[in-house]
């Protein structure tokens, strides 16, 4: 590549770092905010790095958050195995075992990605209240395992379609039925979808903040986003201690993330209908 | 009732008619029927939780339960025509105009842009690529107490533009009485550009490179390349992130709880909602707002879904 040639491509390069230092930007105010100690909080030195690695901000943020922290683990990962599982069987019929009327049920179906909730949020708090689930974690995962049928369908189907009738076929010839074809022949080559679809439902319940709102506001029980709202809104809490906790809110997630990049963007582009 | 037709139509209509019905019945019968039975839980809940709740939300939005205690006598639409008239109202429909405008403009605009610049064959591509979208790994409550922090007056980005000496400004961002709305949706958009961005690079890729070059030996240049092939061949991405950015906008919450300005500067219909039942508990002013949130989202999303369904039926 010749140095005119290379010159030409720099503003390219260029305004790909400045978007960069924009996406970044929030996560670096929050870390050097996070690691600064109380009386470092100084609005004129907001952008300046901190002296020094001080925990104490971390160390108070997680005390307000840990037993929320809890409580959001012990909701996310039942709920997201719970819901893959069954979103892989319900994809697992949408492909292979078609019946008539299945794809309107499907698209029925898929109207639960785009529902605010909002719209329904009066009579699912009545309907807990009722079967006494109101205010517990398990009524939590199970709101949120149905709210993830859609979704959970939505990208099974889309991965079993992918996989040659023919095979299924064979086997039904072979006399596999419904469980055995899906155990001997989907199941283990599902473990791709799996990721994507658990990767999904992590985050997405994870970060949830209005469901857990609604229907866990107990503060001992509730949520780790409903908790870190909480302490943004009370003025009594500092800065530190503030990004900490949003930091050790964040931190799960953006593990994942990091470490599992590529199913991440592989659901966000299922995640979009693209056909 | 069988027997009386079958003598009206005579013996020999009987054995066809019975067979009729046999054949109706025969896909669910062995491993069909497990199937559907292994559906049926899904089926049920997908019925009662979200499209038997829309209809009760609709019901208590005709009743007068505007109490703590349950109310179901009808009023008609007394609770649409009070919200209609309501100034809090007011705001929220001015609200989401200016939010989806400020949103759905920068999430789609920015994210085609950046899609563009890494559809050049760059260096590190990956990289560019994870911090962009890095972003819609966190929940919008961080989203919200970041940008909080950074949109306080005194400091924040008012600072970093006093010191980059771009502009000595006491600018209150998202507590701004007129533009706070916007100032939200550019946290908003911070955190969603990064999904549009995908979509469109996927798209991108999905264009083949004859489709260029055939196009750049016919003279055509780089804008003219994209101004006349290029963003027609991906109107669906830019249908479908209008869609997406169109939701979000109608039931934006967590960055607006935070984020709140002054009075109503900053309500949304999702927020006021939610202060109307859980706050006030004025149920029936709340399932109103909340099923007007459930017609403006099927305004939106009906046309998509209809053309999810035909891609179905290939």
């Amino acid at each position: 590549m010749t140095l005119q040639r290379r010159l030409s491509r720099a503003p390219i390069y260029l305004a790909l770092v400045a978007f960069s230092v924009f996406y970044l930007l929030p996560f670096y105010v929050m870390i050097i905010t996070g690691l600064k100690p109380y009386q470092d909080l100084n609005v004129t030195r907001m952008w300046e790095l901190p002296n020094g690695i001080h925990l104490e901000g971390l160390a108070e943020g997680w005390r307000w958050v840990a037993p929320n922290f809890r409580n959001s683990a012990m909701i996310t990962i039942p709920a997201a195995l719970l819901s893959s599982v069954l979103g892989s069987m319900n994809g697992y019929i949408f492909a292979k075992w078609r019946f008539p009327k299945s794809d309107l049920i499907f698209v029925l179906f898929l109207v639960g990605m785009f529902l605010p909730y909002q719209g329904i949020l009066i009579p699912l708090v009545r309907t807990l209240q009722v079967v006494h689930l109101y205010g517990s974690p398990i009524g939590l995962i199970l709101v949120h395992c149905i709210f993830g049928i859609p979704i959970t369908a939505l990208l099974f189907r889309g991965y079993y379609i992918g996989i040659p009738n023919e095979l299924v076929d064979a086997s039904k010839i072979d006399g596999c039925g419904f469980f055995s074809i899906y155990r001997r022949i989907l199941l283990p080559i599902s473990m791709p979808a799996f990721g994507v679809v658990l990767l999904w439902q992590f985050t997405s319940i994870w970060n949830d903040y209005l469901i857990g709102l609604v229907v866990l506001s107990n503060p001992r029980l509730a949520p780790i986003n409903v908790a870190v709202q909480n302490i943004a809104g009370s003025w009594s809490v500092e800065w530190n201690v503030q990004m900490s906790a949003a930091l050790i809110a964040a931190a799960p997630t953006i593990i994942v993330y990091l470490a599992l990049g590529k199913l991440f963007m592989r659901g966000l582009l299922a995640g979009a209908l693209k056909g | 009732m069988e027997k009386l037709i079958f003598q009206g139509r005579g013996g020999a209509a009987a054995p066809s008619l019975s067979l009729a019905r046999r054949r109706r019945v025969a896909w669910l019968k062995g491993d069909r029927l497990v199937a559907v039975l292994m559906l049926l839980p899904s089926i049920v809940a997908v019925s009662v939780f979200i499209y038997g709740f829309i209809v009760w939300t609709g019901y208590v939005s005709t009743v007068k339960w505007n109490t703590v205690v349950e109310d179901y006598s009808p009023v008609g639409l007394k609770n649409w025509i009070d919200l209609l008239k309501m100034e809090r109202f007011h705001w929220d429909m001015r609200n989401l105009l200016f939010y989806a405008a400020g949103f759905m403009s920068q999430c789609i605009v920015v994210g085609f842009f950046i899609a563009f610049l890494l559809d050049q064959r760059i260096k590190g591509e990956a990289i560019f690529r994870t911090i962009v979208v890095f972003p819609f790994a966190v929940s919008g409550v961080v989203t919200g107490v970041a940008w909080r922090w950074l949109m306080q007056p005194t400091t924040g980005i008012n600072l970093l533009l006093r010191n980059l000496g771009i502009a000595d400004t006491m600018f209150a961002w998202n507590a701004d009485t007129k533009l706070g709305i916007f100032a939200i949706s550019i946290a908003a958009a911070w955190q969603f550009t990064g999904y549009v961005m995908s979509l469109y690079l996927a798209g991108l890729r999905g264009i083949s490179e004859e489709v260029r070059e055939a196009a750049l030996v016919d003279g055509a240049g780089t804008w003219a390349l994209y101004r006349h092939i290029i963003i027609p061949l991906l109107m669906p991405v830019t249908f479908t992130a209008i869609v997406l950015t169109g939701m979000g906008s109608i039931r934006t919450f967590d960055l607006v709880v935070i984020l709140q300005g002054p009075a109503f500067s900053t309500d949304t219909l999702a927020f006021h909602m939610y202060q109307a039942t859980f706050g006030l508990y004025r149920f029936s002013l709340g399932a109103t707002i909340g099923f007007f949130m459930i017609l403006l989202s099927a305004l939106l999303v009906g046309p998509y879904l209809r053309s999810m369904g035909g891609a179905l039926e290939q």
